[in-house]
């Protein structure tokens, strides 16, 4: 078999690489979502379809906006946008090593003529009320995919259990063209990562560091925890989630400019947290009262919505009781 | 006949630090479940690596032994009626024991005549008893524990096969949706599946399929891969054992190689190349014969040597991007100076409820001073030591310990020496991390000892204030660990310093000074106190459970009156070495009959007065004279000459209480003897509290 990486394939390749592999697997390839987020995690096709009884499986890139991370354009491995190669799948297949293994090779990494290893890291996002178990995968020494299963989303326990496999498309990319800086990665025929992404990331940079206009992004945090917690009280859920993921990138615009003090900084986090939970109960909800559609086992379907159903007839019956 | 069994659990990668414990937690249980079913074996043989955990059971008996039993049952009266029939409770006892009234006897006991059966168990086979493994199996607990598809139950990673073959029978169980089988996996990408025949084969027929599932087998392939190595190319490897277990666990057919880097990269300080090296990429390190590192390392792949170029290629450029960065902060560190790194502390938070870097560090810095004044530093010590507590935490600012947090201290070392520190200044920074684990090294310098004390002490009051204290398993601030390193220094330094009563002490300095608390943690400093003392007495402790001193006087001397954790040592080995004299028991028995007649409120009082004209004889005044006496020179000799003179008091003890009701129907005289005793008691408490002494 002749190698593929001595081909090297393009950004661009990859990624339609990846799309289509993951495709074939019976994954939906989705799109980015259009609210800046920190990872591919926050999008709602992982974040909100991790959580509740139906079967979900997605595929999607996601630039991943991580303020404090800029550096000018000038260090060749820290960005303020990345980009991440998001797999969900619930539940998560018997086989996802494989699957995943499998898609090393279609990308031309043959593990016979590499080291690949899982090494334990478990990851955690307190902030959005998450935990879950899994490896960094390891190629000859380098750290390509975050594999986690997820155990607790939004303070939900998962049932079923969601597995998530994050590339990093960069450092991946960089592996496979065999290239020291990010910005030397061939995006596509003749284009490189740089002539894209060094432009935008000195001026997000700046931006983030130097310009940002802290009272108006305070205000903004304050805004849009407001229209978060009015659209969940309306069970609203998507358009409150799009709030509270504006609530995240606006405090890491904060946190980079080194405009939240150390006691602000746990006040905000868990006012994050604290969305972030309640969107995940409202989600379940709102996906109760549609009769769980994605279910594909009706058996299994009646019975959650049945226990669904006596659970709210008990918080109706309790809210009554303190009503009087 | 005697049997074998062969159970493997096929496993998505488990931690590499959780697998030896893992499979010793198997055969433990393993061990305890066969015993208890009163299977014998002859031999339990263990095997593991990332992908699983096996055990060989060798000379397994055919069965239980059977059990023959003789089963008592109710009384006769109460067995038959008048007529001699029996009755519902003798039926219902012979149903119980699967017999019938038929087989009843009767045995007297006590004068009572009672309904016995002979029961008679047979033992189960094998194959029935080894069911139960699955049990054993799925009762195993792991430090992180994680659910998987659809099910409620958690273990260490996902169960993808379970082996379980006795002789040459699959033993059936299942456990989830995974049923036992005779097919056990290969290495993921060189091996492929393989069937048993028998459990004999299991070793081998892995090893075919790129296995070596002996996990010591697999230890010693890699070390001496890497003495070859070395031998090959004249260098020295110092094989870290730590590392190598880990390495072992991260492989299951290992294959060790060298690789390169720049050499430039060598004015980078050795700590951090070997972190970058050893910590993060699990590499062995390289110094020539005298111990210079050199531009090269040693790692091992999970696989054979084909394509060996490539791996090599791919962990030297991961190498080199991450001593590239390393060399980039350490210039651009040395760029500034210290105020410029103390300064931007006041932005660093030490925890969000307690406050800053800079107010922890101005805390530890007043306290220090008065520890070191207590434990006699001279001058030019204590000037150190305030400049030393004034910058001691500058390095995590730096970006060099921002990209590899596990050098604090080491970097403040190097960098304050590169600022133009004095040395002195620069080892406490260092050592005031000290130590870092239960069996870590300790500070040397007093400089460094008494910085460390005091951010400890800092560290362990603010967290009680703030009511985030260690309870189970979960100490996030790692105070226990902070505790037991006070307790271990004072003791390598023999220092002298009741930690406790002097806060108060630290809490007026610090008011005085203006670096108390915030006024929340202010309010609880006071009922934290107490919690922290008996906190620091749980640490004293927990040294003595690393030394040889019986039960009995760890608990008298960590209930004494001091709160100076040298004393309660010291103490602990004066009564050791009395408690096999001849006196011991009697002394001890004397002074605790004094000790039992004092109330805790007693104890509390400032004062204690005694009236020698209301004694009512020569007694009383014999044993107050000597206990002034002893009272006189107390704080001024040694724990042993201290218990030497209770001791000694012991005919006087014995004589006071021949002669003296002390509960006097006189109120007057009552107290007065009361308070007498109070003030032996006292006395007493500082040696320990000797009511928990064991002498019968």
């Amino acid at each position: 078999m002749e190698n593929k990486v001595d081909q090297k394939l393009s950004v661009q390749q990859i990624i339609l690489t990846l799309q289509q592999y993951w495709a074939a697997q019976g994954c939906m390839v989705m799109q980015a979502y259009d609210t800046e987020k920190g990872a591919g995690t926050m999008s709602p096709y992982t974040f909100l379809r991790a959580i509740g009884p139906e079967p979900w499986n997605a595929a999607y890139v996601e630039p991943s906006r991580r303020p404090a991370d800029g550096r000018y354009g000038e260090n060749p491995n820290r960005l303020y946008q990345h980009h991440q190669f998001q797999v969900l799948m619930k539940p998560a297949p018997e086989n996802i090593q494989d699957l995943y293994l499998n898609s090393l090779r279609e990308l031309g990494i043959d593990p016979l003529e590499h080291d690949i290893r899982f090494v334990e890291d478990n990851w955690e996002n307190p902030s959005m009320g998450c935990a879950g178990v899994g490896w960094e995968v390891w190629l000859d020494g380098m750290e390509i995919t975050q594999f986690t299963y997820f155990q607790i989303v939004g303070g939900q326990e998962m049932d079923p259990v969601a597995s998530e496999v994050t590339y990093g498309l960069e450092r991946l990319s960089s592996y496979i063209q065999n290239v020291n800086s990010v910005f030397d990665l061939e995006w596509s025929d003749g284009v490189l990562y740089g002539d894209i992404f060094k432009e935008p990331e000195f001026e997000h940079s700046q931006y983030s560091f130097e310009e940002s206009d802290q009272d108006m992004l305070l205000r903004h945090f304050d805004d849009f925890e407001k229209e978060a917690k009015a659209n969940l009280a309306k069970g609203l859920v998507h358009p409150a989630y799009d709030y509270i993921l504006k609530c995240s990138h606006t405090f890491n615009l904060l946190d980079a400019r080194g405009a939240v003090s150390v006691t602000e900084r746990a006040g905000y986090l868990s006012r994050i947290r604290n969305m972030a939970r309640t969107v995940a109960k409202t989600f379940i909800d709102e996906r109760a009262k549609r009769g769980f559609p994605l279910m594909k086992d009706d058996a299994k379907r009646q019975e959650l919505l049945a226990t669904w159903e006596k659970k709210q007839a008990k918080k109706a019956a309790k809210n009554a009781k303190g009503a009087k | 006949m005697a049997h074998e069994f062969l159970l493997e659990i096929g496993l998505e990668e488990i931690p590499a630090h959780v697998v030896t414990p893992s499979i010793n937690q198997l055969v433990e249980r393993t061990t305890n479940y066969l015993n208890e079913q009163r299977i014998t074996f002859s031999n339990i043989k263990p095997f593991s690596t990332p992908r699983r955990l096996a055990m060989l059971i060798s000379g397994l008996a055919d069965q239980q032994p059977d059990v023959e039993e003789e089963v008592k049952g109710p009384a006769k009266k109460i067995a038959q009626d008048a007529d001699g029939n029996w009755t519902k409770a003798a039926q219902g006892f012979v149903r119980g024991q699967g017999a019938s009234v038929d087989d009843i006897t009767f045995k007297e006991l006590k004068g009572e005549e009672y309904v016995y059966v002979n029961k008679h168990e047979t033992g189960k086979p094998v194959a029935e008893v080894l069911v139960g493994m699955k049990d054993v199996i799925m009762a195993m607990t792991f430090p992180t524990m994680m659910k998987w598809g659809s099910y409620k139950f958690q273990y260490v990673r996902p169960i993808r096969w379970i082996v379980a073959l006795l002789d040459d029978q699959v033993l059936p169980f299942e456990i989830l949706d995974v049923t036992t089988g005779r097919t056990t996996q290969g290495h993921r990408f060189l091996g492929r599946e393989v069937e048993l025949t028998t459990p004999a084969d299991y070793e081998e027929a892995l090893t075919s399929q790129f296995v070596i599932v002996d996990a010591d087998k697999r230890k010693a392939r890699i070390r001496k891969q890497i003495e070859q190595l070395a031998a090959d190319r004249s260098w020295t490897i110092t094989v870290d054992e730590d590392l190598l277990e880990e390495v072992n666990n991260l492989v299951e057919w290992p294959t060790t190689f060298a690789g390169h880097f720049d050499e430039k990269y060598l004015t980078i300080p050795d700590e951090v190349l070997i972190t970058s090296m050893r910590d993060h990429q699990r590499f062995f390190y390289v110094t020539d014969s005298k111990g210079d590192l050199l531009p090269n390392f040693v790692s091992v792949r999970n696989g054979n040597a084909e394509h060996l170029d490539n791996v090599i290629a791919g962990n030297e450029k991961v190498l080199t991007a991450r001593l590239e960065d390393a060399m980039f902060f350490y210039q651009e560190d040395q760029k500034h100076d210290i105020d410029f790194y103390v300064n931007k502390l006041k932005d660093v938070s030490f925890h969000d409820k307690i406050g800053s870097m800079t107010e922890h560090m101005k805390r530890t810095g007043i306290i220090a001073n008065l520890i070191g004044q207590r434990v006699g530093l001279s001058d030019t010590e204590l000037a150190d030591l305030q400049r030393a507590s004034e910058i001691y935490k500058f390095d995590l600012v730096t970006g060099m310990v921002g990209e590899f947090s596990e050098l604090q201290g080491v970097m403040g070392e190097k960098y304050a020496l590169l600022f133009g520190e004095k040395p002195a200044v620069a080892q406490a920074i260092r050592e005031h991390y000290m130590p870092i684990s239960a069996e870590g090294a300790l500070p040397q310098s007093k400089i460094g000892a008494a910085l460390a004390i005091a951010d400890k002490y800092d560290s362990i009051t603010a967290f009680f204030a703030a009511d985030m204290i260690p309870s189970g398993s979960n100490d996030p601030y790692a105070l226990r660990r902070q505790a037991f390193g006070i307790v271990r220094i004072l003791r390598d330094k023999q220092w002298h310093l009741p930690l406790m009563r002097m806060g108060q002490d630290f809490e007026i300095a610090l008011s005085n000074k203006h670096a108390a608390f915030n006024p929340d943690l202010q309010a609880n400093l006071a009922a934290g106190r107490t919690r922290i003392q008996s906190f620091m007495n749980d640490r004293v402790r927990q040294w003595f459970n690393t030394q040889d001193v019986r039960h009995d006087i760890v608990d008298a001397v960590t209930n004494a009156a001091t709160t100076d954790v040298l004393t309660m040592l010291e103490d602990a080995v004066t009564l050791t070495s009395h408690a096999s004299d001849n006196d011991f028991r009697d002394a001890i028995e004397a002074l605790t009959r004094v000790a039992r007649l004092t109330k805790d409120d007693l104890l509390a009082a400032s004062e204690l007065p005694v009236e020698p004209k209301l004694f009512e004889n020569d007694t009383e005044q014999r044993l107050y004279d000597a206990v002034n006496k002893v009272d006189e020179h107390f704080a001024e000799q040694t724990p042993d000459e201290n218990y030497h003179s209770l001791a000694a008091l012991r005919p006087l003890i014995e004589d006071y209480f021949e002669a003296n009701m002390v509960m006097a129907d006189d109120d007057a005289v009552r107290t007065n003897r009361l308070n007498q005793l109070a003030q032996l008691t006292k006395l007493t408490l500082q040696l320990g509290d000797l009511k928990q002494l064991i002498v019968k």
